[in-house]
Parts: structure tokens; sequence; C-alpha cells
């Protein structure tokens, strides 16, 4: 059975497209057969961050309209086999597409894939809507601020009006220090303000930034911290019980010893 | 040593309260926004239940969704306030 998930947020810059590319690769290295839509049709993204922007010929819009067919469009990643991305065009907008054509593409995607990620835009408008016509499942991803969380509430409202019941939460860029000092909300206080199911919670962590830089998403980086949360977010998603990582990881004498020497 | 004193005697409201403080009511006034059209079913309710009872001032209404200090943990709560002026209290039974 394959299953068609949103990943949004209302607000712009909390990491949708970075948790996109970490769930879809992790998906990919645990054997899945994986294809990241990129739903962004303007300001694409996702293409950089997987490291294939080199490698695109067709677009979204191209497979909608018609120009091409839809295995033309589709990138092949260059770590899994397993794993496609069919990037948003850069030089329209976003009302090129319809939510209804949009669920017609995850309808044919569905037949190839058994997981469909879609990458939504920012906002609430046409991107939004067209993002979330063909879905069944949505995960919001929020960081511990109050305009990211009063934005992931509104988000949350409008998905269960659209009949996408029980989104599932994943709190980014949590920075640990400043939540044992209380000038960061904490998970806790942020589920009981939203009313919803948590997925993952992921930590701040350079290696975010360096893997995006190499275009290599952290997920596949067994030092990265945050890599480590993708990695118990991907096993929930294939329904296995992973307990919530420890984020207050106390670091050995070792390895503070080895940070001293700089080793 | 100083630090932990000024941290022990400083009592200082740690910001992460502040901001679960304001995103309450931010959240409670984002989520009625989207029900103006309930508040307005609700306010023909009440006006139709208590005018079996009383005669009221429908003009005079009041009624909207707003926060105070919960009794137990002084936390903002979600409060409905209706603020209903009576005309005449004991209207006349059976009518």
């Amino acid at each position: 059975m394959s299953e068609v998930i949103v990943i949004t947020s209302g607000k712009g810059g909390v990491g949708k497209t970075t948790t996109s590319a970490n769930l879809g690769t992790g998906l990919a290295a645990r054997g899945k057969a994986v294809v990241l839509v990129d739903a962004d049709i303007g300001l694409r993204n996702l293409d950089v961050i997987m490291g294939l922007e080199n490698r695109i010929v067709y677009d979204l819009v191209d497979v909608v309209e018609g120009n091409c067919r839809l295995k033309q469009a589709l990138i092949k990643d260059k770590r899994f086999t397993n794993m496609f991305l069919l990037p948003a065009a850069q030089t329209r907008d976003k009302n090129a597409i319809n939510p209804g054509q949009m669920q017609k593409l995850t309808e044919s995607l569905r037949e190839e894939f058994e997981f469909v990620l879609i990458d939504c835009p920012a906002g609430i408008e046409q991107g939004f809507k067209n993002a979330i016509a063909g879905a069944d499942k949505a995960i919001v991803v929020t960081t511990p601020e109050v305009s990211a969380v009063r934005d992931a509430d509104r988000i949350i409202g409008l998905l269960e009006a659209e009949d996408l019941k029980n989104p599932k939460l994943v709190l980014n860029r949590v920075k640990i220090d400043m939540v044992k000092r209380g000038d960061m909300l904490a998970l806790e206080d942020v589920t009981s303000l939203l009313a919803i199911d948590v997925l993952g919670v992921v930590p701040d962590d350079e290696s975010v930034v360096v893997s995006s830089n190499k275009g290599e998403p952290a997920v596949l980086d067994d030092n990265s911290k945050a890599g480590q949360a993708f990695r118990n977010i991907t096993s929930r998603l294939i329904g296995e019980d992973t307990p919530f990582m420890d984020l207050e990881q106390k670091t050995s004498i070792f390895t503070k010893f080895r940070k001293l020497l700089k080793l | 040593m100083v630090e932990f004193l000024t941290r022990l005697f400083s009592r200082k409201q740690p910001s992460k309260d502040i901001a679960k403080d304001r995103l309450k009511l931010v959240l409670i006034h984002d989520r009625a926004n989207c029900s103006t059209q309930l508040l307005e079913i609700l306010k023909t309710d009440i006006i139709k239940v208590i005018s079996n009872y009383m005669e009221i001032d429908e003009d005079g209404l009041d009624i909207q969704i707003s926060t105070a200090p919960s009794e137990t943990d002084g936390n903002a709560v979600p409060m409905l306030y209706a603020n209903i002026p009576i005309k005449n209290i004991r209207k006349a039974q059976g009518q």
C-alpha cells in the first residue's frame, strides 16, 4: 500500500524542504520506493538540497501540461536507485497548476512508489491547496518559536477542514541548552498548545547546514544528531515503535577531551 | 556562586513562559476568528433560551470569547463572555 504524505508548515524557513529531503532519503535507505515531489513552484529548492540540480530537464508543470511523460521528468537520485525527484518549475508560478491536476499526478505516482512525499510551499494560498490536494497524510513542521507555532496551529485547522485529519508534528531546530535554561519552548509546551501527535523532535545541528552545502541529506551522516533524529522519524513512518531521542545526551569525558584538543 | 545566588533571588520569569502565555492568547483569538459564524448562532440560541424566562435587551447583548486566569494554576484559559442586559426580570408566566 502506498502513502502520499505532504510536508507543510505555514511559516517559511522552518525546515520543510530539509525534512522532506531527509525523510525521503531515510526511507530510500531503508529500501522503500520513494518519490519526492517539489510543490513549491517558482521557488524550487528540493533539488539543491538533494544535490540533483544539474540533472533537471523537465519539471512538474511540464508533466501537468503534457509537455513530457511523467517518467521523463523523474530524476533518479545519486545515491539510491529506488528514489526519484519530481522538481518544481522555476519560471512559473503557483497558479500554473490546480488541485485537480495535482490529485491526478499523485494518483499516477502512487502506482509506482510506496511513498510519495510532497514538499509544500510556505503560505496558505493556492500553492498550499495544490500541495495537499492528493495527500492522505500530513506532517506539520514547526520550530519552538511563537510565530512558527502560531502558523502551525492555523495549518492544522486548515488541514482538518480539508479532511486531512490527525496531522503529525515534527519539532525542528530545538536548542537543548536554551530549553534547559527556560529560554526556549520545550516539546511539552508546544504539544500542550497544539492538539497534535508528535512524530519527532530534531535538535538544532550545524551538520544540517554542512549537509545542505554539500547536497547530501544529514540522515546519511552517522555522526549527525539531526541525522539520527531523522532516522528515528523514518522508522516511525514505516511503523516501527522507536523511542524519542534523548537530546540531553551527556558528552563523555573522552569526547570533551577530544573537543578540547580539536581532534 | 554569585551567578547561582542572583538566579536564586531574582526569580525572573523564564522567557519560554512568556512565549507560552502569549501564544495561548494568540491561538484563542486565531481560533475564535475562524468561528464568528458559530458565535452568531450561539448568540441567537442564548437569546431564545433566556427569553423564555425573562425579557432581555437584545441590542445591548454582548458575547465574545476571551481569556481569564484559571482558578487552579492561574494560567490563561479561554472564557465565553456574555453581557446580557435584562429589561424585565419577571416575565409573565405562560405568555
